[in-house]
């Protein structure tokens, strides 16, 4: 056997103590404190209840889904970027497509194109309902978590109905969907739409004029625009600072040209902007679930190259072509042509970007995520230091972030 | 080599013009443009980018191991331009037994996560890096898993030698 792996550093070997010669105290926060969300471990100085420094310390989810993905032929990799940000699956395929499908110079049909948009926007009411929960748990509003919990069940529910799989979806594959949306698809969206707005409002009656929340959120985890900026910070916390800046506005992808919606911005740049910033996203995301319903085009449901998509399971029992390509993509997988694509989709959390590297092959030269919570978790430092504890929970709270997609 | 069609292209000419024999080669494929630099002057070619042609934000540094080529491994800087609305690729190819490239940090702090990371999984080093650890994989791991030669199976020992 070998010895087993240092896991952590102790406390005192990333922060020096000064021996007790100040009032000054290390504190070790994590991994497994409740309101960070996952395995986030945080190293704090404090002078009384005042934050001196802060040094996170990530990694506990490593997975090296990096490397996996080279071992797997493209379509396989599908799967794995499911498990990278897991509140938010359906963006990671999206994006993870539209990287492979732009090396491989095809175009998912208009029917598949808006079934994505469809559903993306339901994962984004999705994701940030579990963040709403959580981080009004973490500043004490219990009951709105129970609230936005019930709401997501119905949305996994929809989710199970349309892909099979409650949360490792995989309903997106290279070239289209993995399979036509199902006979009365119309009704579960018809009555999300009809009970949703209804719930969001409920939510904001709980917290929007909510006196213990607005005392805990407003004016707290200020940090200034240039500093995001230059910490690689993107998403909600910067159009919480002013900045509009949203990736399907500013290079649209999978037809959201089509759609109209806003892009909702504050400026106090606090955590209670960045709660009032994804209330509306929620409520743009419905806008653009009712268009996406009501303008679904008909037709195919997966791109006409035979050579990338899977055939329809009765040609592949009728004709001989089907078969053999069939037989060709399941054993070896479809070759890409050479060369490398960058893809930037906006997920709930963020800048989410796709690199993928091809050499020729059926498998990924390399294939790097650009995970929105990885960038944004840098900017944990300032959000704290100068505070009290009790400010960074909410600050962290209002990060957002998935420590799966942190750590990949 | 710089084509032709690229020679116009307002980045690239400018940077040519401002630093001669650095911009190795560009490109611009499938609609992204993508520049490979001289790794010796990446802080003078990123500091431009950023003061000059206005690429405020850097979105992710990382690389890509080419074993068996010499030099080895590309690191690649994706950046953008929110004023312009553009995107590019800045890349600069780093190889030897220990490679080493100036950390990009002074430029942009957020560059900090994404080249431990590199650091860690590709085993490159960041000069001038104010903090370079491991930052996904425990500090003793002994190895870099996201070069080629890393086996995706087996580190240390496998269940097949467990008794």
């Amino acid at each position: 056997m070998a010895d087993t792996d240092t896991l952590a550093a102790p406390a005192e070997e990333i922060i020096e103590t000064d021996g007790g010669t100040t009032r000054k105290m290390i504190l070790n926060m994590g991994p497994q404190h409740p309101s960070t969300h996952g395995v986030l471990r945080i190293i704090l100085e404090l002078d009384g209840e005042t934050i001196t420094k802060a040094v996170p310390d990530i990694g506990f989810l490593h997975t090296g889904i990096e490397k996996q993905a080279e071992t797997r032929t493209w379509q396989q990799v599908v799967p794995l970027t499911d498990r990278t940000d897991y509140l938010a699956n359906l963006s990671n395929n999206l994006g993870y497509c539209l990287a492979v499908e732009k090396l491989l110079q095809i175009e998912a049909p208009p029917r598949a194109q808006f079934m994505r948009v469809m559903l993306t926007e339901v994962t984004r009411i999705n994701s940030h309902l579990v963040w709403l929960g959580t981080s009004a748990l973490d500043v004490g509003a219990m009951s709105v978590f129970f609230y936005t919990f019930r709401e997501r069940e119905e949305m996994l529910r929809m989710f199970e109905f349309f892909s099979g799989q409650r949360m490792m979806t995989s309903y997106f594959r290279i070239g289209g969907l993995a399979l036509d949306a199902p006979r009365g698809w119309e009704k579960w969206i018809d009555k999300f739409l009809k009970v949703m707005p209804s719930r969001i409002e409920m939510l904001e009656g709980l917290l929007n004029e909510n006196p213990i929340f607005k005392k805990r959120t407003q004016g707290v985890g200020f940090i200034s625009l240039e500093d995001m900026l230059d910490l690689s910070v993107t998403g909600p916390m910067l159009r919480a600072a002013g900045l509009q800046v949203d990736a399907r506005k500013d290079h649209p992808y999978s037809s959201y040209e089509k759609f109209q919606f806003d892009i909702p911005t504050r400026t106090e740049n606090d955590v209670y902007a960045r709660y009032l910033v994804r209330m509306e996203e929620m409520k743009q995301s419905l806008r653009i679930i009712q268009q996406a319903r009501d303008g679904m085009p008909g037709g195919p449901y997966t791109a006409d190259a035979p050579k990338v998509v899977l055939p329809d399971r009765e040609k592949m029992k009728t004709q001989m072509e089907a078969l053999i390509y069939h037989f060709k993509i399941v054993t070896e997988g479809f070759r890409v042509p050479p060369g490398e694509s960058h893809v930037v989709i906006e997920s709930p959390r963020g800048e989410l970007a796709y690199y993928a590297v091809s050499d020729g092959t059926s498998k990924p030269y390399r294939v790097f995520f650009r995970t929105p919570s990885f960038g944004n978790l840098q900017a944990l430092s300032p959000l704290f230091v100068g505070f009290p504890i009790a400010d960074s929970i909410a600050s962290l709270g209002s990060m957002d972030f998935v420590l799966g997609d942190t750590d990949r | 080599m710089i084509p032709e069609e690229l020679q116009q292209d307002p980045v690239v000419a400018a940077l040519v013009a401002r630093f001669p024999g650095v911009v190795l080669e560009a490109k611009n494929d499938l609609g992204e443009l993508s520049i490979v630099v001289d790794a010796a002057r990446i802080l003078d070619v990123c500091r431009s980018l950023k003061h000059d042609e206005k690429f405020i934000r850097l979105s992710s540094v990382t690389a890509v191991d080419w074993l068996p080529r010499e030099p080895r491994f590309d690191v690649v800087y994706h950046m953008q331009s929110i004023e312009r609305k553009l995107w590019l690729r800045v890349k600069a190819r780093v190889g030897g037994e220990t490679p080493e490239i100036d950390s990009v940090f002074p430029i942009w702090r957020g560059s900090d996560w994404y080249e431990r990371e590199v650091f860690d999984l590709f085993g490159i080093v960041f000069r001038g890096h104010p903090n370079l650890k491991r930052i996904m994989l425990p500090d003793d791991w002994q190895g870099h898993p996201l070069r080629k030669d890393f086996p995706v199976h087996g580190y240390k020992y496998s269940y097949a030698q467990e008794e």
